[in-house]
């Protein structure tokens, strides 16, 4: 059985939820899925249901407000729903879902993709260890479990996370060995004026850099992680100063530590609009490779529309506005007239971006960065492929991100190429002087999400499986 | 000492404790909690052995997409990130040799 709305929205994050509740109030049927149980998206991420109270902040405040609304309004929700196929047909739009173990579609006549982000992080000898998290993933640990990553972790990282995720494991009781991050006081002083914009984030930032001054916290400025140590679990934390560029120059240091949380900045999460049928372009200022997209969330294909950080990284205040934005914009293409409102929208929203797009220059990784991946260190974690092998088949002519996965399987493991490719991309780009800009990421294949074969079994006929063609060279 | 960020750890309530098993030892948890967030506090970090190296690996991205965090509950692989701790529950990790 397929149900038929008006709209479907993937991702309930700040940005998906806002384009369901806007599009909502205009009368029209909206769904919206998400793969976690509740909304909220990554930054406003819901608390499981063992914790039975605890400290309010601003994400779980934030998150509150919003599951309140959704519950309010006619938003009809599917929590712990994973899209992992996306398909166009004449009079709209077919989802594959995965839910309770099981395949089924929904058909949509408009589609909203709000997926978010995914971060990037750098590989360095030892990244694999148990007890290094991403710097991004831990804050999922704090917020759903209030749980630490260990007893004393080290917190590295580029932008404004890192003193948000070491402000965290305080907060939580833990202790942070040292905090480590390739921004230089510089970056920061220079981001001010476009923070000025949000004193009240301005303030808060400041507070938990002087929480781990007055702490006695060291603070490594324009430093990055170079090795992880430790047998099968972390035991130390190698790091060394960098030059302007990144590059690692200088003598390794080391901590002391069972855990660290290690991230360099998010990467747009693409493949489902890419499915949709969005072509991509560059944009380093906005994350990287990102879809194609207009004003207000439109985009080439008819009835497709994109909002939040996956289209393009502006942070969780700034997802918001362009939620409501994107989701009024699907309403006018199926007959609400939403155009006045739209209007008065924007300038909220070109602030909101403003700021959330400083703090992606800071977290955006700089060249010199790649160096710290040696040819012993595994760049893909699914395959334990290391970056001398995949620098081998680069000089043996793959030259594309596809050829190095149909080459190698980089990119074909479990993760689907979610924590290489972009790694894999920079290497193909410094390899042969070119620019990233003309190393895309592999053609997105389904699944989106690994597709157990259980799941497929029963009611379910093969034949309406929609089989992915070969990847093009 | 002045903390600008002062620990709340103590005013967190959590549901009654319960247990499950990881490679059949008992781990102590909460029943709604995600299975990697018990396992994390119990120090239980090395959740499988990579395919290809037999090296170490546990929980990354704790959203759901790395795949390093996968255990394997009733003869199913699943997520540990995305898995809720119930009572009883017996979970073993996907290690060459445990
Ligand atoms: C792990 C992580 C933690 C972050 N924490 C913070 C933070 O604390 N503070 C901050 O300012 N920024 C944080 N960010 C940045 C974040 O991108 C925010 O800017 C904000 O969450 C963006 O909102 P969004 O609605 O665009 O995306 P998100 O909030 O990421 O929402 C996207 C939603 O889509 C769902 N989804 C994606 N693909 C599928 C699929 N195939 N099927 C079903 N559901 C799917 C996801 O489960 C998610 O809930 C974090 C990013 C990440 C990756
Ligand atoms: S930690 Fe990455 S999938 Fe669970």
């Amino acid at each position: 059985m397929t149900e038929h709305v008006d709209i479907a929205v993937i991702g309930a994050g700040p940005a998906g939820a806002n384009a369901a509740l806007a599009a909502s109030r205009h009368g029209l049927s909206v769904t919206l899925l998400d793969e976690q149980s509740k909304p909220g998206g990554q930054v406003w991420r819901a608390r499981s249901a063992a914790i039975l109270d605890a400290p309010s902040t601003p994400e779980s405040a934030a998150g509150g407000a919003l599951r309140q609304r959704l519950q309010n309004s006619a938003v009809a929700r599917l929590g712990d729903t994973r899209v992992w196929q996306i398909e166009r047909t004449e009079d709209g739009w077919v989802l594959h879902l995965l839910r309770q173990g099981r395949v089924e579609q929904r058909r949509a006549r408009a589609l909203v993709i709000a997926t978010g982000a995914r971060e990037f992080v750098q590989p360095v000898p030892g990244w694999t260890t148990p007890g290094v998290l991403g710097l991004a993933g831990a804050t999922a640990l704090f917020k759903q479990d209030l749980t630490l990553p260990g007893q004393r972790t080290v917190v590295s990282g580029t932008g404004p996370l890192v003193f948000f995720v070491a402000a965290e494991i305080r907060r939580l009781g833990g202790e942070v060995a040292g905090v480590i991050t390739p921004n230089g006081r510089g970056d920061w002083l220079r981001a001010l004026p476009a923070m000025l914009s949000r004193p009240d984030l301005l303030l808060r930032g400041a507070r938990w850099v002087a929480d781990l001054m007055l702490a006695g916290v060291p603070i490594h400025w324009r430093h990055a992680v170079s090795t992880v140590a430790g047998d099968g679990r972390v035991a130390a934390v190698g790091f060394r100063p960098l030059d302007a560029d990144w590059s690692p120059v200088g003598a390794e240091r080391g901590i002391a530590a069972d855990s660290l949380c290690l991230g360099n900045g998010l990467i747009p999460a693409v493949e489902a609009a890419e499915l949709a049928g969005v072509a991509l372009e560059h944009r380093p200022e906005l994350g990287g490779w990102l879809p194609r997209r207009g004003a207000d969330g439109e985009t080439e294909v008819p009835g497709l529309f994109l909002c939040g950080d996956g289209a393009g990284i502006r942070g969780a205040a700034a997802a918001e506005i362009d939620g409501r934005l994107t989701g009024l914009r699907a309403a006018q293409h199926l007959g609400a007239e939403t155009a006045s409102e739209r209007a008065a929208l924007r300038p909220r929203y070109a602030r909101a971006a403003r700021f959330g797009m400083a703090m992606t220059a800071l977290s955006m990784p700089r060249k010199g960065l790649a160096e710290l991946t040696t040819p012993d260190t595994i760049v893909c974690r699914c395959e334990s492929l290391t970056g001398g092998v995949i620098a081998a088949e680069i000089a043996a002519g793959a030259g594309s991100t596809n050829a190095v996965k149909s080459g190698l399987r980089a990119g074909m493991g479990a993760c689907g190429g979610k924590f290489c490719q972009t790694a894999v991309a920079r290497m193909i780009a410094a390899a042969e002087d070119r620019a990233e800009a003309e190393v895309p990421p592999p053609t997105a294949r389904p699944p989106l999400r690994p597709v157990p074969v259980s799941a497929l079994a029963g009611e379910f006929d093969y034949s309406d499986l929609p089989i992915p063609k070969p990847a093009p060279l | 000492m002045i903390r600008l960020v002062r620990d709340q750890s103590a005013q967190i309530k959590r549901a009654s404790e319960v247990r499950f098993t990881f490679d059949g030892a008992q781990v102590p948890a909460h029943s709604g909690e995600s299975l990697l967030a018990a396992l994390i506090r119990s120090g239980h970090l090395h959740l499988r052995d990579a395919p290809e190296d037999g090296a170490a690996r546990g929980g990354f991205c704790c959203m759901g997409l790395c795949q390093e965090c996968v255990v394997r509950i009733e003869g199913q692989v699943v997520e540990s990130c995305r898995a809720m701790v119930t009572s009883g529950l017996a979970v073993t990790s996907l290690k060459a040799r445990t």
